[in-house]
C-alpha cells in the first residue's frame, strides 16, 4: 500500500560542537536554572523572590533564545553537509556492556525545534506576565514553566534515546504540574491525574523501546542506531515502530489515548498555549521523525501511524464542532492538527519536512489563539462559555485582529502559513493513497467549520453578555505576543519558499523521490479551497443568520450529542480499562485476604489443631505413662529382632 | 543357659506387671528392683555362656545403679508422703493437660 521511497538513508554522523555551538548546554542549563532558584532556591530567600521573581523566570529562556538564534544563523552559514554537530557532556552511567553518555546533537531539527520553544516559549512567559498578574502563587507557575522549557528541550536536543526518555517524563511532570496548578479545584486535580496516567500508558511504548533498543543494537545512540538500522530484522524493526507510536500517542493526544487534552484545559491558558498546542503534544511528531531510521524498515509501522494519524484527525475535528468551551474547541483542533502532522511524518521521506513544517506553523496560529482566547476570557471575567460571548470584535480590536490570523492560517486561507503547509501534506498523501488524501480534505473541511464557528459565536453573531460584563482589551504586555505570533502566522509561510524547508531537513529525513502526483498541486489546493469554503458557508449558515441561543439546545442529532460527549472516548476508557482493571484489582484483593491469608491462617489453625488432639495423651497418671515406657520398649526389641533374623 | 535367661524372661514380666497394675509406690518400687534384678540374672547367664567375666562387671554396674536410684526414689517418695498424706501413685497427677 505504502511505496518506501528510496532515497539516500541518512546518518546521524555528527561533527564536534565548536565555536558558539560549544555552548549547547546551556540552552537547557538556563531555564533549568531558572526553574532551580523559582523553585527550590525561593523558599530559602524568604519570600523575597515571590514579588519579582517571574522576572528571572522569564529572562532565562529569553536568554536561551537568543543563543539558538544565533546557532541557527552560524549553521546557515555552513555547508549542508556540515550541519550536525554533537557535544558529549559526561558519562552519565555505565553498567557492564552498557555505556550511556550525556550527548547532545545539534542538527537541523532540533534546531527549528529549539527555535519553537524557546521562540515561542519566550513570548508566553512574556504573556503570562499579565495573565498571571494577580495569582499568589506566581513564581512557583513561572518555576514550572521554566522547567518544562528545559525538559521539553532535553527531550529535542539529546543524541540518545536514553536522553529523549528523560526530557519525555521531565515534559509529563511539567504538564501535571501545571494542569492542576490551580490545585484547590477539584476538576483540576482530576484532569492533572488523568493527564499524567494516560501520558503513563504511553510511556511503557517508550521504555519497551529504550529496552528492545539495548537488546537488539546494544546502545541507545541515534548514531549507532541510523548507522545499523538495515542490519537489524524487520520484526524488531516493526515492533520498535510500534513501540514508538505508542508513546507518540500518549504525547501526542492520538487516538486511542486522547481523552486527556480536552481535560487538560483546566490549567491557566498561557500553559494550554505553550504546552498542549506548540510543543510538548510536539513531542510524539519529533520522536517518529527523529526515529525516521525505524520507520523507513518497517512499512507496516508506518502504516499504523498513518491510520491512528487519519482517525484522529477526523476524531479531534468532529469533537471540535460540538463544544462551547473556547479553549476545548481549540483543544479538539489541536488534536486534529496533530494528526495532521502525525498524517506528514507516517507518509515517509516525503512527508516528514512537511510534517515538521505544519508542526512549526502550528505552533504560531494555536498559540497564537490559545493567547487570544486567553485575551477573551480575561475581558470576560474568565468565563469559558462562547455562548456568553459575541460582538467581541468592536470590544476587544486588537486581540480580534489577531486572533483572525490565526484563524485564516488554521482554515488555510491561500497565502496564511497554515495554507502551504497543510496542502504540502494533503498533497502527499492523495500521491501515495486516494483515501487517506480524500479523508484529509474532509477533515480540512470540517475545520473551516468549527473554526468559522468559533469566530462567529466569539466576535460577531449577537451579544449574549452576562449581566455586570465589560468586555475590555488587555494590557500590552498581553497583547505584545500576540502581534508577534499573528504575523509568524502571515508569514511563517515563507519556509516553504523554494523548498528550503525539505532542503534543510534533508540531512535527517533524507531526499524523497520525485513521485508523480495524481491530480496536480494546484488541483488539489483549489479542491481543498472550496471544500473549506462550504465549511465556513455552513458555518456561516447555522451562526450568523440563525441567532445562537444561549443555553446548548438539547434536542439536537445523535452526532452533536456525540460531539458533546467528545465521541464517547471517557466511555470508551470506562469500559475498557478502567472497569475491568477495577474487577482485576478486586480480584486480587479477595485473592489476597482469602487465598493468602487464608493458606497462613489455615496453617496455624491445623497447626493448633493437631496440638490439642495431642496433649490429650499427657493424663497426669504414672501408670500410663509406665504402659507407654513399656510399649516402646517392646517395640525396640521386635524391631532389633526383626533386623537381626532377617 | 536356657533356664537362667527364661527364669529372667519371666522375673522381668512379673515385675513389669507390677509397675503396671500396683498403686503403693514402694509396692511399684519394689517390682523395679524385680526388674533390675531379672536382668542382672540375665547378664550373669550370658556370661557364663560366653566364658569371660564382661557380663558380671556389668552387672556390678547395675546394682551400684540400682543402689543410687533407690535413694534418691525413697526420698522423693517419703516427701509426698509427708505433703499428701497418700503413698498411691495415682493421686500424683496434676502434670496433666
Amino acid at each position: 500500500m505504502f511505496v518506501l521511497a528510496e532515497g539516500a538513508a541518512p546518518l546521524v554522523d555528527p561533527g564536534s560542537a565548536d565555536g558558539v555551538l560549544s555552548l549547547l548546554w546551556l540552552v537547557i542549563a538556563l531555564p533549568l536554572l531558572g526553574a532551580a532558584i523559582l523553585l527550590v532556591g525561593a523558599p530559602l530567600a524568604r519570600g523575597r523572590l515571590d514579588r519579582h521573581g517571574h522576572l528571572v523566570g522569564v529572562a532565562l529562556p529569553v536568554l536561551s533564545f537568543v543563543l539558538s538564534l544565533v546557532m541557527f544563523i552560524d549553521v546557515l552559514g555552513r555547508s549542508s553537509d556540515d550541519r550536525q554537530v554533537g557535544q558529549h557532556l559526561y558519562t552519565w552511567f555505565q553498567a557492564g556492556g552498557l555505556k550511556v553518555g550525556a550527548d547532545l546533537l545539534y542538527d537541523p531539527l532540533s534546531a527549528l525545534f529549539m527555535l519553537l520553544i524557546t521562540g515561542v516559549g519566550s513570548l508566553i512567559h512574556i504573556y503570562s506576565i499579565g495573565y498571571m498578574e494577580h495569582d499568589e502563587r506566581r513564581r512557583r507557575f513561572f518555576g514550572y514553566l521554566n522547567l518544562f522549557i528545559a525538559a521539553m528541550l532535553t527531550l529535542v536536543m539529546s543524541a540518545n534515546y536514553l536522553g529523549v526518555f528523560l526530557g519525555w517524563e521531565g515534559v509529563g511532570l511539567a504538564s501535571y504540574l501545571l494542569i492542576g496548578f490551580w490545585q484547590y479545584k477539584h476538576s483540576a486535580a482530576a484532569a492533572a491525574k488523568k493527564a499524567f496516567i494516560l501520558n503513563r500508558v504511553g510511556d511503557i511504548g517508550l521504555s519497551l523501546a529504550v529496552g528492545l533498543f539495548f537488546a537488539s543494537f546494544g546502545t541507545t545512540d541515534f548514531t549507532t542506531i541510523s548507522a545499523n538500522a538495515d542490519k537489524a530484522s524487520e520484526g524488531t524493526m516493526t515492533a520498535l515502530g510500534l513501540l514508538l507510536l505508542l508513546a507518540a500517542c500518549g504525547k501526542s493526544a492520538q487516538v486511542p489515548l486522547q481523552s486527556w487534552l480536552l481535560d487538560a484545559m483546566e490549567g491557566p491558558t498561557p500553559v494550554s498555549a505553550l504546552i498542549h498546542a506548540a510543543t510538548m503534544v510536539t513531542a510524539g511528531v519529533y520522536l517518529v521523525v527523529r526515529s525516521n531510521f525505524v520507520f523507513d524498515t518497517a512499512p507496516h509501522a508506518r502504516t499504523a501511524v498513518v491510520v491512528v494519524a487519519t482517525v484522529t484527525l477526523l476524531w479531534g475535528a468532529i469533537i471540535g464542532c460540538g463544544k462551547d468551551d473556547i479553549k476545548k474547541v481549540l483543544a479538539g483542533s489541536t488534536m486534529s492538527q496533530i494528526g495532521y502532522m502525525m498524517l506528514g511524518a507516517g507518509l515517509g521521506v516525503a512527508g516528514y519536512p512537511f510534517a515538521i513544517f505544519h508542526l512549526l506553523t502550528h505552533g504560531f496560529f494555536k498559540a497564537n489563539m490559545f493567547l487570544g482566547a486567553g485575551s477573551v476570557m480575561h475581558g470576560m471575567d474568565d468565563d469559558v462559555d462562547m455562548r456568553h460571548y459575541g460582538v467581541l470584535s468592536r470590544a476587544m480590536p486588537v486581540t480580534f485582529l489577531t486572533f483572525a490570523m490565526g484563524y485564516l492560517a488554521i482554515i488555510g486561507f491561500p497565502g496564511f502559513s497554515g495554507f502551504w503547509s497543510k496542502d504540502k501534506i494533503i498533497e502527499v498523501a492523495l500521491t501515495q493513497n486516494w483515501l487517506v488524501g480524500v479523508l484529509a480534505m474532509l477533515g480540512a473541511g470540517i475545520t473551516g467549520f468549527y473554526m468559522t464557528r468559533l469566530m462567529l459565536m466569539t466576535f460577531f453573531s449577537q451579544k449574549r453578555w452576562a449581566e455586570g460584563v465589560h468586555p475590555h482589551e488587555s494590557p500590552r504586555v498581553m497583547t505584545g505576543p500576540l502581534v508577534v505570533l499573528a504575523a509568524l502566522s502571515v508569514l511563517g509561510g515563507v519556509m516553504l519558499i523554494g523548498n528550503w524547508i525539505a532542503d534543510f531537513l534533508e540531512p535527517v529525513t533524507g531526499h524523497a523521490l520525485e513521485e508523480n502526483p495524481a491530480l496536480p498541486a494546484v488541483v488539489s489546493s483549489l479542491i481543498v479551497v472550496v471544500i473549506v469554503a462550504v465549511g465556513v458557508a455552513l458555518a456561516w449558515y447555522f451562526f450568523q443568520r440563525q441567532e445562537v441561543p444561549r443555553e446548548p439546545p438539547q434536542d439536537v442529532s445523535f452526532v452533536t450529542r456525540a460531539a458533546r460527549s467528545e465521541l464517547y472516548g471517557n466511555e470508551i476508557n470506562e469500559g475498557l480499562v478502567v472497569r475491568p482493571g477495577g474487577q482485576l484489582v478486586g480480584g486480587l484483593t479477595l485473592f489476597d485476604r482469602h487465598g493468602v491469608d487464608g493458606v497462613v491462617q489455615g496453617t496455624s489453625l491445623g497447626v493448633s489443631g493437631t496440638g490439642s488432639v495431642l496433649r490429650l495423651v499427657q493424663t497426669g497418671f504414672v501408670r500410663s505413662y509406665a504402659l507407654s515406657l513399656l510399649a516402646g520398649a517392646v517395640l525396640v526389641v521386635v524391631a532389633l529382632l526383626a533386623v537381626n533374623l532377617s | 543357659m536356657t533356664p537362667y535367661v527364661l527364669l529372667s524372661a519371666v522375673l522381668f514380666t512379673i515385675g513389669s506387671v507390677g509397675v503396671l497394675t500396683r498403686r503403693n509406690a514402694i509396692v511399684v518400687f519394689m517390682c523395679i528392683e524385680l526388674m533390675l534384678n531379672a536382668s542382672n540374672l540375665a547378664l550373669v547367664a550370658f556370661a557364663k555362656q560366653h566364658g569371660d567375666l564382661d557380663g558380671q562387671v556389668t552387672a556390678f554396674f547395675v546394682m551400684v545403679v540400682a543402689a543410687a536410684e533407690v535413694v534418691i526414689g525413697l526420698a522423693i517418695i517419703m516427701t509426698i508422703f509427708r505433703t499428701r498424706r497418700s503413698a498411691s501413685v495415682d493421686d500424683a497427677s496434676l502434670l496433666k493437660y
